[in-house]
């Protein structure tokens, strides 16, 4: 009996819960991060569940998009923080806080 | 019958390219100014001329039109800006390039060596411009036009010497005193134009206007009355005069072409050429003729009592151009007109020669230390003399036969105010007093002028006093010119209905004229110690005329103190308070909400992505739910 499409997509929603949760509430800027990541990834499961549900490669090649993006994204982000750490010698986010009013 | 042409637009522009020409070339070769500046008028009056000599060849009433382009569009209002020469236009550009001519030619004396040469040829030219266009044009608004044009000029060449302050302060009188009444001449153009445009008309033509007489009839005096208030502003009438005795700052003939010959007559020419619509408001013509006699009393009571050459020269323009909006209000239309040619020539003529002796007697104006110059200034004393003759009525010259029609229109025309023609004569008798004491204290008697103005007393030069003569045949032979019967013959003024002048009339203006010119003679020549006797037995009464009955005085304290009074109000309290007030408040609160607000934006990106995560809720709940 194959798996059943919910059971993906619940793994999906709590990996994603999970990522939600660690960027809202870790304060090291790298944690965040890597949170992002597992949110992104969350969504890509949800993508590649349902595309097997429907016999359809269309979630799958938006798949290959989305990891296109995260890896740019992880690219240009790591670049910040270092640059960041160099500057201000923190990954602390409330530390980072000095771009407001 | 109207005939297209494209001669009139060269009239007005030949003076315009001699202000050019003075703009660009005059300062770095003074010595063609000489001959452009009188040139090109006196080639406009040539155009003029042979412009009238058509418009004669034609049949009564004919027009000569000169459509040069379309000038404002605005939706369904047009106006042109296009010429017309009817006989009224006629015999008013034929006297302001012909006078203005011969005043450009004795200016090329008088101003001699001014270091501002080029730059009065170029305003003097500029203001002949304006004139043309206000005498030329085919629309209320192109007359508009060239009114405000000569007020400008008027107040450029009263200033012209602007290193004294006075004259500076002359300036900027005239010029706000005829703002006051370009307001009202404005709203009258408003109403006209209103008016006809409800009934489908959107035009200021004058031919529209006439055409449409009746639609305008119900507003008809109201606006006669609101473009009579901007003729007492350029024409010095009461209670807008006060600004032409201070225009006397100016050189002298500034004073004797604008403020004297042309520009102040332009509210006689504008109530003349709208002559149809004033005779639909009887009430404002009795305002008209009643303010006209009363200024040209009082104008005359204070002439009487001035040492200031000049000053007796513009009281008396104020006084006579009383006279002619007299002639207006009594229906007396073409003897207006007349008078207003006539005194173009003979009081250019005084000024001209008032000119001549200033400039002889290195700039003295007060008549006190004048006297005794018939013989070291003949050609000035003739030409003055008979000037003076013109004026107050002597006849056979040419202020007889104008004043005279005036003053029988008053007691037998149209609208009839025998009242009116008493005072009329009583400022006729106090006008020949007053020019008779002119001439006598500057020309008989002893010379009272000090030693050194004795030493360069000197007649002026064959360019001065040539058109000093030009103008005394003028003065002189003026009253032949049959100015009211053409515009009659051409229909630009009805008929004049009533009876002729009887001999009586003649009779007793001409005994009226003499007795005050006998009475002057009497007091300036043969016994010269009572005038003064006189003066100290009216002492308080004297010193009041003397100073001009304190009007100016009166105006300061009421009116300018006033609007001094309102503006400090509005500069010290409604200006910081009010109006800063509002928009400093306006930027508090902006400033006060944001204060507020920007607290949100804490930097942590934390906070932003929770606010990601709260809106993204929002939408997906929105669309589950909705």
């Amino acid at each position: 009996m194959p798996t059943p499409l919910s059971w993906y997509l619940a793994l999906s929603a709590v990996l994603f819960g999970i990522g939600v949760l660690g960027v809202l509430v870790r304060r090291n800027v790298i944690i965040i991060f890597m949170a992002i990541e597992l949110m992104l990834n969350a969504v890509n499961l949800a993508f590649v569940a349902i595309a097997r549900s429907r016999a359809s490669l269309d979630g799958q090649v938006i798949v290959f998009f989305v990891m296109t993006v995260a890896a740019a994204e992880a690219a240009v982000g790591l670049a910040i923080i270092l640059a960041m750490f160099r500057n201000r010698e923190t990954t602390n986010a409330d530390e980072l806080a000095t771009l407001r009013w | 019958m109207v005939i297209g042409t494209s001669l009139l637009r060269w009239i007005v522009a030949l003076p315009a390219l001699g202000v050019l020409f003075h703009v660009f070339v005059g300062n770095r070769a003074p010595a063609t100014v000489k001959v452009v500046g009188p040139g090109l008028v006196g080639a406009a009056c040539a155009l003029a001329l042979v412009a009238t000599v058509r418009l004669g060849g034609l049949a009564a009433g004919s027009v000569l039109h000169d459509r040069v382009y379309e000038w404002i569009v605005a939706g369904p209002f047009h106006a042109d800006v296009s010429f017309r020469l009817d006989a009224l236009s006629a015999v008013m550009v034929l006297v302001v390039t012909g006078v203005g001519f011969l005043i450009h030619v004795y200016s090329v004396g008088y101003m001699h060596g001014d270091r501002g040469f080029a730059r009065f040829f170029a305003y003097l030219n500029l203001f002949t411009t304006a004139m043309l266009i206000l005498v030329l044009a085919d629309n209320l608004l192109l007359l508009f036009v060239g009114w405000e044009g000569v007020g400008l000029c008027s107040y450029l060449l009263i200033g012209f010497w602007y290193e004294k302050t006075e004259n500076v302060a002359a300036g900027k009188k005239a010029f706000i005193v005829n703002r006051i009444g370009d307001a009202g001449f404005l709203l009258g153009l408003f109403m006209i134009a209103w008016t006809l445009g409800g009934h489908g008309v959107w035009s200021l033509d004058f031919d529209a206007i006439a055409e449409h007489l009746d639609w305008l009839a119900p507003v008809a005096t109201p606006v006669c009355l609101l473009l009579f208030v901007g003729a007492t502003g350029k024409s010095a009438q009461i209670p807008l005069y006060v600004w032409l005795p201070d225009a006397m700052a100016g050189p002298t003939p500034v004073s004797a072409l604008i403020h004297a010959a042309t520009m102040v007559t332009a509210g006689v020419y504008m109530i003349a050429r709208l002559n149809g619509l004033y005779a639909l408001a009887p009430a404002a013509l009795a305002v008209v003729a009643v303010i006209g006699t009363l200024t040209a009393l009082f104008a005359a009571v204070i002439a009487v009592a001035q040492t200031d050459i000049k000053k007796v020269l513009a009281y008396s323009t104020v006084s006579q151009l009383g006279y002619m909006f007299l002639g207006l209000g009594v229906g007396a239309t073409g003897a207006a007109v007349f008078h207003l040619v006539t005194h173009a020539f003979f009081k250019a003529l005084l000024f001209l020669g008032a000119g001549s002796v200033m400039h002889g007697m290195s700039g003295e104006q007060d008549m006190q230390r004048m006297g005794g110059l018939r013989t070291r200034m003949a050609t000035t004393f003739v030409t003055m003399a008979v000037a003076t003759f013109a004026i107050a009525g002597v006849p056979p010259f040419s202020g007889f036969f104008s004043k005279d029609e005036i003053v029988w229109g008053a007691f037998g025309g149209p609208h009839a105010a025998p009242v009116l023609g008493v005072l009329a004569l009583v400022v006729s008798f106090l006008t020949a007093f007053y020019t008779g004491r002119l001439l006598f204290m500057t020309f008989f008697g002893p010379l009272r002028a000090p030693e050194d103005v004795r030493h360069h007393l000197h007649e002026s030069p064959a360019v001065m006093t040539l058109p000093l003569v030009v103008l005394a045949v003028l003065a002189f032979a003026g009253g032949w010119l049959p100015v009211p019967s053409v515009l009659e013959h051409a229909h630009v003024i009805p008929h004049a209905e009533g009876p002729e002048a009887p001999l009586w009339m003649f009779v007793l203006a001409a005994a009226v004229a003499l007795a005050g010119l006998g009475l002057a003679w009497q007091l300036y020549v043969v016994r010269p110690e009572v005038p003064g006797e006189i003066a100290a037995r009216l002492d308080g009464f004297y010193a009041l005329v003397r100073d001009k009955f304190r009007i100016d005085e009166l105006y300061d304290a009421t009116v300018v103190r006033g609007v001094f009074a309102i503006a400090d109000v509005s500069a010290w309290r409604i200006d910081p308070r009010v109006i800063d007030g509002a928009v400093n408040g306006a930027a508090l609160l902006v400033a006060a909400t944001s204060g507020a607000w920007r607290r949100l934006q804490t930097g942590n990106v934390q906070h932003y992505a929770l606010s990601f995560l709260v809106g993204a809720l929002l939408l997906v709940g929105y669309w589950a739910f909705r």
